[in-house]
């Protein structure tokens, strides 16, 4: 088997080298790809359609929404998959007894560490929700904002222990938040619909949304982003916990 | 100085080739599921990598447009009037000006996607090892063989086994 990889990687790879002589040089403006009229569109129009500046986002949220729409779903169903294969359920009826019992904040964990992180993750949530809120105008927006939302309660569990984490983000209610980020999301399409647009068409929405129509648009993407938003930081939050416990969420690592 | 030019423009692609040939390479000859899931996580990110340098433009900024001519921002425009004078005069976006956004978005989702499907993968891996003992992939073949050739069913950990203290009840 080593062997047939080894001749299968070289052969690949020489055939791969060999094509890279047609491709066009790192950094050409002029290359296939960056001078297709799409691409073109999306930095010249986008700013003129959605008053956003940050083209990432208007192109992620706006034009190709159902794509993000889906990767979304993607996300969530991924969480299920996880619950699927490792949570076990009697596990589930036990945690939620145990939540309600008092138990000190990191017991057995240093105390640099513990006061450490108490510091950093108000600080990372507070910048977790200016990178999505402020996503329309500097790098930025739901996917990161999530996974940075959802790193504070992983550092929460990681030095304050997993059961501190779950009794402030529980997993049931890390997937409720996550399905409601979804309904959200679609809920913007069907909303758009209702008025008489297309799914995910947020031009119609000027109607219900201060300012005029590509202003519309702009403030759908914050909800839309927001939305992605929940998904992400409950789900990563969800696979952490189960992996770290191999499912029973019992104090793992 | 053709040839640093050439070597310099292609190097982005070499790099994303020979990333996604370690990582071919060791989802095939490796044994061990872990290490099969690392090298699908190199040859993702060489994936990645080839999507992300092929939407730069030599001397574009990032795909965030500045507030030129706009007219909440006069006063931090006529700071820089020096600079931009030009550009301010005519209100069309210069394409050339900015890097491709397109490939970014793509590669924006498919990081946190790869990232959750991961995290599934993860989650496999730690069921066969509480199944098999081992992540081995031919240990684990073995075992299966072993197990049908027995005519018995793959004794799985039944979920109630793995919480040592015993029956909940919940009342």
């Amino acid at each position: 088997m080593k062997a047939f990889a080894s001749i299968l990687v070289v052969v690949l790879g020489a055939v791969l080298l060999h094509a890279s002589k047609d491709f066009p040089l790192l950094g050409d403006a002029m290359s296939p790809a960056n001078n297709h009229p799409v691409a073109r569109h999306y930095i010249e129009e986008t700013v003129n359609d959605t008053h956003v500046r940050n083209l990432v986002t208007a192109v992620l949220a706006d034009y190709r929404g159902y794509d993000t729409m889906f990767e979304t779903v993607v996300v969530f169903v991924a969480g299920i998959g996880i619950l699927a294969v490792i949570g076990v359920p009697t596990a589930r009826i036990r945690q939620n007894e145990n939540l309600g019992s008092t138990r000190q904040f990191g017991v057995d964990s240093d105390l640099i560490i513990l006061q450490t992180c108490r510091l950093i993750v108000p600080v990372l949530q507070l910048f977790a929700l200016y990178v999505i809120a402020h996503g329309h105008h500097s790098p930025g927006g739901g996917f990161q904002g999530g996974v940075l939302f959802g790193a504070s309660y992983i550092l929460l569990a990681l030095s304050g222990g997993l059961r501190e984490a779950l009794r402030r983000l529980s997993e049931s209610l890390s997937f409720r938040l996550a399905a409601f980020g979804i309904v959200l999301y679609a809920g913007v399409g069907l909303l758009s619909m209702a008025l008489g647009g297309n799914f995910l068409d947020y031009a119609v929405l000027d109607r219900l949304l201060p300012g005029d129509v590509a202003m519309a648009r702009s403030h759908s993407m914050l909800i839309v982003e927001a939305g992605v938003g929940f998904t992400v930081t409950t789900i990563l939050f969800v696979i952490y916990a189960n992996l770290a416990t191999r499912g029973n969420l019992e104090d793992g690592l | 100085m053709d040839l640093l030019e050439y070597i310099l423009g292609k190097s982005n692609y070499w790099a994303s080739i020979v990333l996604m040939m370690i990582g071919l390479h060791a989802m095939i000859s490796k044994n061990n599921l872990i290490k099969k899931l690392i090298g699908m996580s190199v040859f993702q990110t060489a994936i990645i990598l080839f999507y992300v340098s092929s939407s730069a433009k030599r001397g574009a900024k990032i795909p965030i447009i500045h507030p030129h001519g706009d007219h909440a921002d006069k006063a931090d425009h006529a700071a820089e009037a020096g600079h931009h004078a030009a550009d301010a005069v005519h209100h069309a976006i210069d394409a050339t000006a900015y890097e491709n956004p397109l490939p970014h978005v793509l590669m924006l989702t498919a990081i946190v996607v790869g990232v959750a499907t991961l995290g599934l993968a993860l989650a496999m891996v730690q069921k066969v090892y509480a199944a098999y003992g081992s992540i081995e992939e031919d240990e684990v073949l073995a075992a299966i063989a072993e197990a049908t050739a027995n005519g018995a069913s793959i004794s799985m950990p039944s979920p109630s086994d793995s919480p040592a203290q015993g029956d909940v009840s919940p009342s």
